[in-house]
């Protein structure tokens, strides 16, 4: 196991709590979007693009760098604030998001925005996309032109796909999942959200999901399971999936929806809803003071 | 009578023939390549070829994910699978995200006649005109299924191709050459135009000389494209000769026939008489049988010809 040093670990907290406020500022500038989902899954994605992930923003058709697919697409505010502040984009265009012209779409648009691999919003997709896209990477090279004779090198990338876990209620959601334990996709790692919550309530009372760790293993794949609040974790659950080979890997990160602030902690009305003025300025508070306590 | 092959057999040999003339070229199948005869890509191409179960969303979703890196996958399965259990994958990927995925919708119209309404497909061509970014292409003969798989194959973006399972008609040697998006007169007339696609061509052009036996001069139009359509040709075949018959094994709603009617009706009204399943499942049969009891026969298009003249002379 590598070890990942404080000062990595720092940052890449404090990253995650100024990315939560990013979202608050996106979602109350025009009133929509999607905060629960988000903060639940701000120290995975931080984690991800600011250390694990090989990509070069400058380079975003670099045909060996490590694709993340973000499932949940409902929860892209976070997604956005990651990609900005990596260099993908200007950060001072967050404020646009969901608003006419903007490049910053209700749900991910790879079109729209530099660094989004995949389309996502509707539920589901992810796992069965990253499944296709593993396999693909793992053939040998083709050159551009359909002539020249193929390379004996597969690529080094890996794919990484983020789902939630109202969203594995999806059948694809398992279609996918048989299919890479199938193909054996060692470059293929899946990071489950799992927040406990969904649009209308606690997931084990709208489709109960557990065991889940057991029923990832009878597929075949490769199960951890970590707190998804928790960097370290995060970084160790991650390389530990590097090193698996010939089968699929999923990190179930245990997370809160809302995390961060407490009157939107396991709160499924947050999961769309947008905050007024005094909400919003209790909860930048709260987070202002934990960035605070991790800069000491 | 006219030389009949099978449109499986020729889908497959063609899909060889592209995957030989380009290394992008792979082949997904949801577990029916012994149907759609992908299998001879399969025995072609082992290691370029992926068996996902008997699952076709993932099917779609997983040449999705192949495009994404830049090689050029076909998915095989049923026509109908697409367009309905798939659909929301191919609309949110295909159509919304422009992957360059080919979907091969095998068994397409009413060609898997014995196993009935549950396998055929009768909607798949009015649901995915209705997507934007969509390419359709449907061949008429096995040479226009050779002709019109590379230019599939090269085509940047999504295409549904619509298949015939069944032996048909041989209809064109080596000289035909369609391009996607151009619609191609096969036989010039004045009086009407019958604008046709698939299986529905040969029983046009028979209807055609059946027509022409009555004195009415029939050009036949086909729409080996139905979207992009290529408008200029109906237009002008509405303009020229007046009237128009669609012909197509599908329903009357929304597809070819459909298309036909929005774009003279904008542009240039003329008599409209549709020809197609009307608003109906079928049943299990022999194909003939069935094509004949359900509004597609040589007959049906000789009638509906008729009509659209009459109402053209009032």
């Amino acid at each position: 196991m590598h070890y990942h040093g404080e000062q990595l670990i720092k940052e890449l907290t404090i990253r995650a709590l100024q990315s939560r406020i990013d979202v608050l500022k996106m979602v109350k500038t025009n009133q929509t979007g999607h905060i629960g989902g988000a903060f639940s899954i701000a120290e995975v994605l931080t984690s991800l693009y600011f250390h694990h992930m090989r990509i070069d923003p400058q380079r975003r058709d670099w045909p060996d760098r490590d694709r993340l697919l973000f499932s949940k697409g409902h929860a892209c505010a976070m997604l956005y604030s990651v990609l900005a502040h990596r260099g993908f984009f200007d950060p001072a265009l967050l404020t646009t998001f969901r608003s006419f012209n903007s490049i910053l779409q209700g749900h991910p648009d790879p079109a729209k925005t530099p660094g989004v691999e995949i389309a996502a919003g509707p539920l589901g997709h992810g796992i069965a996309v990253g499944t296709g896209m593993a396999l693909s990477l793992r053939m040998r090279d083709v050159k551009p032109s359909s002539q020249s004779a193929p390379s004996s090198r597969a690529s080094p990338a890996r794919v990484y796909v983020i789902v939630g876990d109202g969203e594995i209620n999806a059948g694809v959601i398992w279609e996918g999942i048989m299919a890479a334990a199938k193909f054996r996709l060692g470059n293929l790692t899946v990071i489950l959200d799992y927040n406990g919550i969904q649009q209308t309530g606690a997931t084990a009372d709208v489709m109960p999901t557990e065991p889940i760790s057991e029923k990832w293993k009878a597929f075949g794949w490769h199960v951890q399971e970590i707190h998804g609040h928790n960097v370290e974790e995060i970084l160790g659950a991650l390389d530990r999936a590097d090193e698996v080979h010939a089968r699929p890997s999923v990190i179930i990160a245990r997370t809160v929806k809302g995390k961060g602030v407490g009157f939107m902690e396991y709160d499924h009305r947050w999961h769309g809803a947008s905050p007024n003025d005094q909400q919003f300025a209790q909860a930048v508070a709260e987070l202002e003071r934990e960035v605070a306590a991790w800069q000491k | 009578m006219a030389k009949v092959m099978s449109m499986r057999e020729a889908y497959g040999a063609a899909l060889v023939a592209v995957g030989k003339a380009n290394e992008k070229v792979v082949a997904l199948s949801a577990d029916v390549s012994n149907s759609d005869y992908s299998f001879m890509f399969e025995a072609a191409f082992p290691s370029r070829f992926f068996n996902v179960g008997i699952a076709e969303q993932s099917l779609v979703d997983m040449a999705v994910g192949f495009a994404s890196t830049g090689r050029i996958p076909f998915a095989n399965t049923f026509a109908f699978l697409f367009a309905t259990r798939a659909l929301e994958m191919v609309r949110t990927h295909l159509c919304y995200g422009k992957a360059n995925v080919k979907l091969m919708g095998a068994y397409a119209g009413l060609s898997d006649s014995f196993d009935g309404p549950t396998h055929n497909s009768i909607s798949d061509v009015s649901i995915m005109r209705s997507l934007p970014h969509m390419t359709i292409v449907v061949p008429s003969d096995p040479i226009a299924v050779a002709k019109l798989l590379p230019k599939i194959a090269d085509w940047e973006g999504p295409v549904y191709c619509r298949l015939n399972r069944n032996e048909v008609p041989v209809l064109f040697d080596e000289t035909y050459a369609p391009e996607i998006g151009k619609a191609m007169v096969h036989r010039n007339g004045k009086d009407l135009t019958i604008v046709c696609a698939g299986l529905m061509v040969s029983r046009s052009l028979a209807a055609a000389e059946q027509l022409a036996e009555e004195g009415i001069s029939a050009r036949v139009l086909e729409m080996h494209t139905i979207k992009p359509f290529d408008q200029q040709a109906v237009l002008a075949a509405a303009e020229e000769t007046g009237a128009l018959v669609t012909a197509e094994e599908h329903t009357v709603l929304g597809g070819l026939g459909g298309a036909v009617a929005e774009v003279t009706a904008a542009e240039c009204p003329v008599p409209v008489v549709r020809v197609g399943i009307n608003d109906r499942f079928a049943e299990s049969g022999p194909y003939d049988e069935i094509l004949e009891a359900y509004g597609m026969g040589v007959s049906h298009v000789v009638l509906a010809a008729r009509a659209a003249l009459k109402s053209k002379r009032k």
